[in-house]
């Protein structure tokens, strides 16, 4: 379990980017911190590996405090991706994957066996081992940071807006191939995004933010968009413009999902 | 068309190839005194520049260093050392080493600069020390660049080798002062020949060096790159 | 320093003739590179050999040029032609590289527009591509002339007249105070020519130092 306590964060230019930040985040879920650009998320992300540290406050994971663990064995133990993968581009493929095994002594052997192994796991074919990052699509070389990320088969699994820059079909494919992930594996997913439909897509906790880091509602999807917090909550999630709210008409003999302007959005499943 | 005559003439000369002033030995010495140079500049400044550009200090200070450097007249540093320390080769290895030390602090720290920010973050935020980091990351990243240095410092060491055997240093440039002293125009023109040669042929292997650097990653990179 | 002031007409003279010898490499050099470096950034092809031709002569050291010129395009042995061609083939080398990026990087979209607007190419050329091209290219021209000033003073000892003859004299005569005048003249030099450089680009183009606040570092 992730525990944030109290947290705060102000840069050394002085932008306060966080003030009095608290949240459980339960082991085997996906989190997801979502707001607008400067409310916070991206920091509070780096926090649990240490990229960045608070201010005040404290981190917890298992309930240990990580500010007692050192920085590079707490990295190494944690997953990492991030909107341009980050991937070494003089490394090949797998060895971009082997990083952390290396990094922890494993032989290149095994590193190698279990990297073929983890790009099985996320959709990537044994034919694209062996190139380098930049002979690989955007989509790819997002498969190959989550493998990276998945390598070492940790407990926690980071994700700074990983799908941000791929275009939308693509972009749908590695939302999906993330869901069937995390059914698999059962990992302790915190995700970083501005989109409010990939938060609900991914999300089992949803946490919209302010500015500052500031907490506008906590809670599963449904939660959500049943019990809007207050107005900021429901402009963010869509459900003042009337995409959201749904429903039923009769149109040309069939039952059509109508929203509030009166498009016609979908059907209704048997 | 003598003046060709004249130095074909000079490079048959059995005579100019054996002995203390003969172009086998002149070349040694050359090549001695610029790889000793080039030597012990890189031994300061690649390290300094490494350090410049992976933790992003002083890099003002190194940038105007390096820029005003290029302003200094190396006969004036030349002549001004060598009146300061008049006897042996100290005042013209010393002139030659400082200004060997821009050109390779340089390349070290805009090759580091040129590298990726976001790859630097991934590899910190995986787990890796700020010595991996540097080590296993950036230098393999920036090693074109800093071989550029490496090239540019010594064409200018060879270059101000030439010159400095105005101020007693041996080598190729030994020909052409001497020869100027005796008006001996063949001997000046051959071992301008000479030296641009050394240099022609110095600068050939380094791009050679800078295009295997590059070309350990994607062929989409190094094609873009010269 | 007050040798500097008893002899200043003498070392305002090799500043005077320095200067002469640094300007006319620099112009000319500039001259030749503008339509040169045009030409490769409209040709790929032609590009990679025209910068390796370029690198290859900036390769060769000076000293040796300035001997070997006589010979080769028949100038008198010790004069300062050598010394003007050399330089001139230097300052082209370097310029001709910077005329590729300069003229490289003018937007696309820009000379786009142009062309639909209904400039017809060398219009295009000259009041659109040029100007754009111009920090770019003031870049390129203030490292040229860094080099130049520095390098006129090797020019000495082949026996051509400047500011580095005062280091040859001041070695001579075991006179290091010359030897400093010498360089502060050069490096004065090398400043004036730069800030010159600099006022030249502010005035020729005042839009290129509203969107770049620090000039053209």
């Amino acid at each position: 379990m992730i525990e944030y306590r109290s947290i705060s964060k102000t840069f050394a230019d002085g932008t306060e980017a966080v003030a009095d930040f608290s949240l459980e985040l339960p082991s085997r879920t996906t989190t997801v911190l979502v707001g607008s650009s400067g409310c916070g998320k991206t920091t509070l992300l780096r926090m649990v590996n240490r990229m960045v540290d608070p201010t005040h406050g404290e981190v917890l994971i298992d309930d240990v405090d990580i500010a007692t663990r050192n920085r590079v064995e707490l990295r190494r133990s944690i997953g990492y991706v991030m909107q341009h993968a980050g991937l070494l581009p003089h490394r090949k493929v797998t060895d971009n994957v082997a990083t952390v095994l290396r990094l922890n002594g494993v032989s290149k052997k095994e590193a190698n066996a279990r990297a073929h192994e983890v790009l099985e796991t996320v959709g990537l074919d044994s034919s694209h081992a062996s190139k380098y990052p930049s002979q690989l699509s955007g989509g790819q070389q997002q498969r190959v940071g989550v493998a990276r990320g998945l390598a070492a088969d940790p407990n926690i699994l980071l994700m700074d807006e990983p799908f941000g820059a791929v275009d939308p079909i693509v972009r749908d494919e590695l939302q999906r191939e993330l869901l069937r992930l995390q059914h698999d594996l059962d990992k302790t997913i915190v995700f970083v995004t501005h989109d409010i439909d990939e938060a609900f897509l991914l999300g089992d906790q949803v946490v919209i933010l302010k500015q500052g880091g500031v907490v506008a509602q906590v809670g599963s999807p449904a939660e959500i968009l049943a019990n809007p917090a207050d107005d900021f909550v429901r402009s963010f999630v869509g459900l003042d413009k009337g995409g959201r709210t749904l429903h039923i008409e009769e149109r040309e003999g069939t039952s059509i999902v109508v929203d509030s302007t009166g498009k016609a959005t979908g059907v209704l499943a048997e | 068309m003598s003046v060709v005559d004249d130095t074909i003439d000079w490079f048959s000369d059995g005579s100019h190839w054996s002995g203390d002033d003969g172009v086998p030995s002149r070349l040694l010495e050359h090549l001695g005194y610029s790889a000793l140079t080039v030597g012990v500049a890189a031994a300061v400044a690649i390290p300094l520049g490494l350090w410049i550009g992976h933790t992003g200090r002083l890099r003002g200070v190194a940038v105007a260093l390096t820029g005003s450097m290029r302003a200094l007249p190396t006969l004036g540093l030349l002549t001004w050392f060598a009146l300061f320390i008049p006897l042996g080769l100290t005042a013209p290895i010393l002139a030659l080493v400082i200004l060997a030390i821009p050109p390779l602090l340089a390349g070290a720290y805009s090759g580091l600069e040129s590298v990726d920010r976001q790859t630097i973050d991934a590899a910190r935020a995986m787990g890796m020390t700020e010595l991996q980091i540097l080590s296993r990351v950036e230098v393999p990243l920036a090693l074109p660049l800093i071989i550029g240095g490496i090239r540019s410092a010594v064409l200018q060491v060879v270059a101000t080798a030439t010159v400095a055997a105005y101020v007693g240093l041996g080598g190729l440039g030994r020909y052409i002062i001497d020869g100027q002293a005796v008006s001996d125009y063949p001997r000046m023109v051959s071992g301008s020949i000479l030296v641009i040669v050394l240099a022609l042929a110095l600068d050939a292997v380094f791009v050679g060096l800078q295009k295997i650097a590059v070309g350990g990653r994607a062929p989409a990179l190094s094609s873009s790159s010269s | 320093m007050t040798w500097a002031w008893d002899n200043r007409e003498q070392v305002l003279d090799l500043t005077l003739t320095h200067a002469w010898l640094s300007a006319v490499p620099m112009l000319l050099g500039f001259v030749i590179a503008l339509p040169v470096g045009w030409y490769a950034s409209r040709h790929r092809r032609l590009r990679g050999s025209l910068l390796s031709v370029g690198s290859i002569l900036y390769s060769i050291p000076s000293l040796p040029l300035f001997v070997i010129l006589p010979g080769v395009i028949g100038t008198g042995f010790l004069s300062p032609l050598n010394v003007v061609v050399a330089l001139t083939i230097y300052a082209a080398a370097i310029m001709v590289r910077s005329a590729t990026d300069a003229f490289t990087s003018v937007s696309p979209p820009v000379l786009d527009a142009a062309t639909a607007t209904g400039y017809s190419s060398r219009q295009r050329g000259l009041t659109v591509e040029l100007p754009l091209a111009g920090p770019v290219l003031l870049a390129g021209l203030r490292v040229v002339s860094v080099s130049t000033v520095s390098l006129v003073s090797v020019g000495a000892l082949i026996g051509v007249s400047n500011l580095g003859s005062l280091f040859t004299d001041g070695y001579r005569r075991d006179f290091t105070t010359e030897i400093l005048v010498g360089v502060a003249g050069i490096v004065l030099l090398a400043l004036l020519f730069d800030a010159l450089l600099v006022l030249a680009g502010r005035l020729l183009m005042p839009w290129a130092s509203l969107t770049r606040p620090s000039g053209v570092q």
